[in-house]
């Protein structure tokens, strides 16, 4: 069940709102300050629980702000905002608070506490025995991947990536369902956050909160999101749209100015290579004979990729001079993970590949095919086609706004962003019930490859 | 150092007597300038507007002379301790205000949205994590206030031999035994600096959470500022912690 875009929305789904349904209601929202400048101009949106909502825009378009407003740190001028069904007005708002997480830049942790005690300030606050406390804080320790010989180290002795962890577990101590998160991985570096990320992705799997993300790189946006807000300057919500929705079909000029270059490029991230129609006829293993060599060979193909005995690749060769005895090999590159990495890997290796020709592996890193950059644009076009297909459907009369989500959505996710089939679970929209992930780090591995 | 020790009697103290009062007279006009200052830098930090005209009042109470504030106040207090410790107190707030409301400021604005986000009350906020927070500057603050206090009682000593080692001054003079003079300022030296370092040592205790490399750069801090008389020496993350009124140190009774 996908949430619903706001345009579309006929209803707020109100008896819906189970474990899938909108968890925080944005309802026609604005904030006006006194002098005059309006940071949120008539905002509605949907939160839905178990999936991860981001909010990205240019500075001062009141992403921040919306993002406060919902545990009240700053008060709308109009309109409201509702959770789990309760307008938030009308809640002791140090409790409200309490039952939200909240990420901030810099992860803003109490620099004169222990990494123990910085963790488990909110279960203190509400009243639990520091034992029961300290006990919870260590095990969110070990959920967001930070040894435990850590605990009573102070916030100066970590790093960045590290103390945006503890944020991270400080946030999650009480088990709040809502976690804000206003820009936390934007003070670290590149390859740091892209781990930060991946791990919030895996946590997210893990325990399936309704996350409001806010940040101004849209690449984040696209990587985290489930459904991305995009706000323009002004505080005016300018599209609203799961990822991939957003970089096929742009709703105004500035919101395709703000995806930035690429887009059909990054827009692959969302299709399954599982389309791609592997060629396994150029693959021999390099015990092969020159008789068995021959045979593989067609005048089109004028390299064979040769693997190891367990198929695992080795390297490119030109038929001719290996059945010559001249054994070299042209380096493989980088491969694709078959049916769980996206197009956009695979169209990479292609590029990539000296011969032109992508390497398609399976899980165990064994060769299943290779595909030309030909065929990779074949599958291109025949996902497109076949999202266009699924688009006429969703639109068409009877079937509702609501069945975008459920056959394209797992195409989507299939690989998508290197997540793995964590990915593909969510975005199929059964988020919750994936327990664990096996896989993960098969997915860490095609994350690599990208 | 024939003397040094030996103490006339019409002080009726020992050396160490003198010394315990000595103490007394210039640490508990610290202490109750603490806490005025406390509560007076909360509601600068609270209500910026308060913070310009509390500064105003504090430097000018400054700039009073003791024994203007004697004058005033034996009418009142009579010869007394307490006639010196008010003024002592006083002078205390023009370094303790700046230095906690310095220190709260210097909170990292991150750190009190996490603290407002997590649903902690403004009390607690400021109990549990700006105070302790602001515990180096207001350290910083408490050393320049202790050793200036220590070196302002003996201008008890005017009012009647209530100067405690100040009053060896007078005695110099009276006896014609310079030995005297040279064992008050050296007393008085000496229990300063002790005081000074005791002040870090409990700071130290106090902030185990400190990087060493901030206590480094406080010592550079302090070392290139002790001239100018900033009462700096707390933290390198405030840049403006140091600024409070400049002349704290230069004062003579």
């Amino acid at each position: 069940m996908t949430p619903t875009h706001p345009a579309t929305r006929t209803n707020p789904p109100r008896q819906d709102r189970g474990v899938f349904g909108a968890l925080i209601v944005i309802e026609d929202v604005s904030k006006r300050y006194p002098d005059g400048t309006v940071a949120v101009d008539r905002l509605s949106l949907e939160v839905p629980d178990r999936s991860i909502t981001v909010l990205v825009g240019p500075s001062g378009c009141g992403k921040t702000t919306t993002l406060r407003m919902i545990n009240r740190m700053i008060e709308p001028s109009s309109g409201r905002i509702l959770l789990d069904g309760a307008d938030i007005q009308q809640q002791p708002v140090n409790a409200l608070r309490r039952s939200m997480g909240y990420v901030i830049q810099n992860a803003g942790l109490f620099q004169h506490r222990t990494v123990i005690d910085n963790i488990a300030t909110v279960p203190r606050l509400l009243g639990w025995h520091r034992q029961r406390a300290r006990a919870r804080a260590a095990e969110l320790m070990e959920r967001v991947g930070l040894d435990a010989s850590m605990a009573k180290r102070y916030p100066y002795q970590l790093s960045g990536g590290q103390q945006q962890r503890v944020g991270v577990a400080r946030a999650l101590a009480a088990d709040p369902p809502v976690l804000l998160m206003d820009e936390p991985f934007s003070a670290v570096d590149p390859v740091v956050r892209r781990g930060l990320q991946e791990e919030l992705l895996r946590i997210q799997e893990e325990l399936g909160k309704a996350i409001l993300f806010v940040t101004h790189d849209i690449d984040e946006a696209i990587r985290l999101g489930d459904q991305v807000a995009v706000l323009r300057t002004g505080g005016r919500l300018a599209q609203f749209a799961p990822p991939d929705e957003l970089l096929s079909s742009p709703a105004d000029p500035f919101v395709a100015d703000f995806l930035g270059a690429d887009r059909g490029i990054r827009g692959l991230s969302f299709f399954t290579s599982a389309g791609l129609n592997l060629d396994p006829a150029p693959v021999v293993a390099v015990d092969a004979t020159a008789k068995q060599m021959a045979k593989r060979v067609t005048p089109d193909v004028p390299y064979v990729l040769v693997t190891d005995v367990d198929g695992k690749p080795l390297g490119w060769a030109e038929p001719a001079r290996w059945a010559e005895g001249g054994k070299t090999l042209t380096p493989y590159g980088q491969t694709f993970e078959f049916g769980r990495d996206s197009l956009r890997v695979a169209l990479d290796c292609a590029v990539l590949s000296p011969t032109g020709w992508a390497v398609g592996v399976d899980r165990t890193g064994s060769v299943v095919g290779v595909a030309s950059q030909e065929s990779v644009a074949t599958a291109i076009r025949a996902a497109h086609a076949e999202r266009a297909v699924r688009a006429r459907d969703a639109a068409a009369p009877g079937t509702g706004a609501r069945g975008t989500g459920a056959p394209g959505t797992g195409a989507r996710g299939t690989g998508a962003r290197g997540a793995g089939p964590a990915g593909a679970a969510r975005r199929g929209g059964a988020g919750g019930e994936a327990g664990g992930a096996p896989g993960s780090a098969a997915g860490a591995g095609a994350e690599a490859a990208q | 150092m024939n003397g040094f020790f030996d103490m006339p009697s019409d002080l009726q103290h020992t050396w160490l007597g003198l010394v315990g009062w000595h103490l007394q007279e210039s640490l508990v006009p610290v202490l109750a300038g603490l806490l005025v200052a406390l509560p007076v830098a909360q509601l600068c930090v609270r209500f910026n507007w308060l913070y310009p005209p509390v500064l105003w009042i504090t430097t000018v109470l400054y700039a009073v002379p003791s024994l203007a504030f004697f004058v005033v106040l034996i009418d009142y207090t009579g010869q007394s301790q307490t006639t010196v410790m008010i003024p002592l107190a006083l002078y205390s707030l023009v370094v303790l205000v700046p230095a906690i409301v310095d220190g709260v400021r210097s909170v990292p604005a991150e750190t009190n949205a996490a603290a407002v986000a997590m649903g902690i009350g403004p009390v607690r906020r400021y109990l549990r994590v700006q105070l302790p927070i602001a515990v180096p500057a207001i350290f910083a603050g408490l050393r320049v206030a202790t050793v200036s206090s220590i070196s302002l009682v003996s201008v008890g000593a005017l009012i009647g031999n209530q100067g405690a080692l100040g009053n060896l001054l007078a005695d110099a003079m009276f006896y014609h035994r310079p030995i005297l003079a040279v064992s008050s300022v050296v007393t008085t030296a000496v229990l300063a600096i002790l005081a000074d370092a005791l002040l870090v040592l409990a700071r130290r205790l106090l902030t185990p959470w400190q990087p060493p490399g901030a206590r480094a750069a406080a010592r550079a801090a302090r070392r290139g500022g002790r001239g100018a008389g900033r009462p700096s020496g707390g933290r390198p993350h405030s840049r403006d912690a140091g600024e409070g009124p400049a002349p704290a140190l230069e004062r003579v009774p």
